[in-house]
């Protein structure tokens, strides 16, 4: 208790500038209170689209990598030394954050949506490989074991024994990843990396708090749109035939 | 013609399952394995078509000795091996037909099987196999809507297809009830005779009681619920 008045009292709140920027908290709230979709129109038209274009294409791509990866990283399919290789490039891979990968490869490529490009789908295959490593470790093995005693090759005994088992959780996880990257696309604008994030940066830098609003009620609306499309389609995938 | 030479497998633990087994299947016969669990009648199977690397011994089939063979000479080795599992082990997400079609992966190249492409003989030929076993009108159904009896008649469909010289059944009947399973055993020995195969047919699960109380082929006929040609205790 004493701790915690002693802890209080050493906060130095400087009440004028309080009072001050309750003025401008007061302004902030009135701008967000009418966003200005126009003035700005084109700006966030190109952010949002520019968006989504980083976000599929980054999805697809982190998806078509994360395949072999996770597939060498299950050891009950993958010799020894691929399975290290593979185990290895996942672990160094996840000790890296998402905004730092991002912050490095502005700093290396300069401002844009490349770097964006690359850091989310960097991001989908340190998440996927080592989720779909998971799955076929914890696959049904005389299934591929069938396959194998018909004389399949290594190939067939992926396409057939293994794939048809992952498959749901493949198009799950790949599904929940375009959501996240959805999201993460938004905010890696904010370290210049393109999009709608840095649409979103401009307006605060010049202090149209009105058109910020926009912006974030627009993010919003095409997430909450994205949302509720792929709710229905991830039903549909779990009972087709491969 | 089959024949195992002083096949021994001892695993990484330590546990020696085969001890120097030798045995002979000339074709058109069907041998039944029994023996308590763990008397490793499953690892003398996997040991034939190499699906566990045998420790030591050889395996001839027709001629070809199996445990020389490299990674391309045994996948041509193995379509020749039809084997049949206790889980019936389908490719649960895949139609019947499908599964049934996945016994000519061995003969058709990869690029073919992956769009799903098949030879009109193999698809002719699976239709055929699937007709045979009664399971003609679910060709299209997911494996995992079948029921045991009828999934284990796919499995028999994927062997058959394979066109093999010799079967292994991994205790084909085990997850079956036991009308089923006479059922089930009993088209095996019919197919059998039908082409002419060998067979070597593992039983699980009889206690040293009954093995004491029923030696040899009346003890095979008692689980079997058709007589095999030939009966062999593993202990």
């Amino acid at each position: 208790m004493l701790y915690l008045i002693a802890a209080f009292a050493s906060i130095d709140v400087n009440w004028s500038w309080v009072y001050e920027g309750l003025d401008r908290g007061w302004k902030f709230i009135v701008a967000f209170a009418n966003p200005d979709f126009t003035s700005r129109a084109t700006d966030i038209k190109e952010g949002l689209i520019e968006n989504a274009v980083i976000t599929i294409v980054s999805t697809v791509v982190g998806i078509a990598v994360s395949i072999p990866i996770g597939l060498g990283a299950a050891r009950n399919i993958s010799a020894l030394p691929v399975y290290l290789v593979c185990r290895a490039i996942v672990a160094i891979s996840r000790s890296l954050n998402g905004i730092v990968v991002a912050i490095l490869l502005v700093a290396i490529l300069g401002f844009g949506p490349l770097a964006s490009f690359l850091t989310l789908s960097f991001a989908t295959i340190v998440f996927l490989s080592k989720l779909l490593a998971e799955e076929i470790e914890d696959m049904d093995k005389v299934q591929a074991e069938a396959i194998r005693a018909t004389g399949g090759s290594w190939l067939q005994r992926f396409d057939y024994g293994v794939f048809p088992q992952i498959v749901p959780r493949l198009i799950g996880l790949s599904i929940y990843r375009l959501d996240i990257n959805f999201r993460e696309s938004a905010v890696l604008g904010l370290v210049g990396a393109g999009g709608i994030g840095a649409t979103l940066n401009t307006a605060f830098d010049r202090y149209e708090f009105d058109t910020a609003a926009a912006i974030l009620l627009m993010i919003t609306a095409q997430l909450w749109c994205w949302n509720t499309s792929r709710v229905s389609s991830a039903r549909r995938c779990n009972d087709g035939d491969l | 013609m089959l024949r195992l030479e002083k096949l021994t497998k001892i695993y990484k633990t330590g546990d020696k399952a085969l001890n120097a087994v030798d045995l002979e299947v000339p074709q058109g016969q069907v041998l039944a394995l029994i023996g308590p669990s763990g008397a490793g009648k499953s690892t003398l199977i996997r040991c034939i078509n190499r699906l566990v690397e045998p420790t030591s011994g050889t395996v001839t089939l027709d001629g070809t000795e199996l445990t020389g063979l490299g990674s391309g000479g045994l996948r041509k080795a193995r379509r020749r091996m039809g084997m049949i599992f206790q889980e019936y082990a389908l490719v649960e997400r895949l139609t019947v037909m499908k599964n049934v079609l996945s016994g000519r992966l061995g003969y058709v190249p990869f690029w073919r099987t992956l769009l799903r492409t098949f030879p009109q003989s193999d698809v002719d030929e699976a239709f055929r196999q699937l007709d045979r076993v009664g399971l003609l009108e679910m060709a299209d159904k997911r494996a995992d809507e079948l029921s045991g009896g009828q999934r284990q008649r796919v499995g028999i469909c994927r062997v058959l297809i394979q066109n093999p010289a010799v079967l292994l059944e991994d205790e084909p009947t085990a997850s079956l009830d036991p009308k089923t399973s006479r059922q089930i055993m009993r088209l095996i020995c019919e197919l059998c005779e039908e082409r002419n195969l060998a067979a070597i047919v593992n039983i699980h699960g009889v206690a040293k009681t009954a093995l004491r109380q029923f030696p040899g082929p009346a003890l095979a006929a008692h689980c079997f619920g058709a007589l095999p040609d030939r009966c062999l205790c593993l202990d």
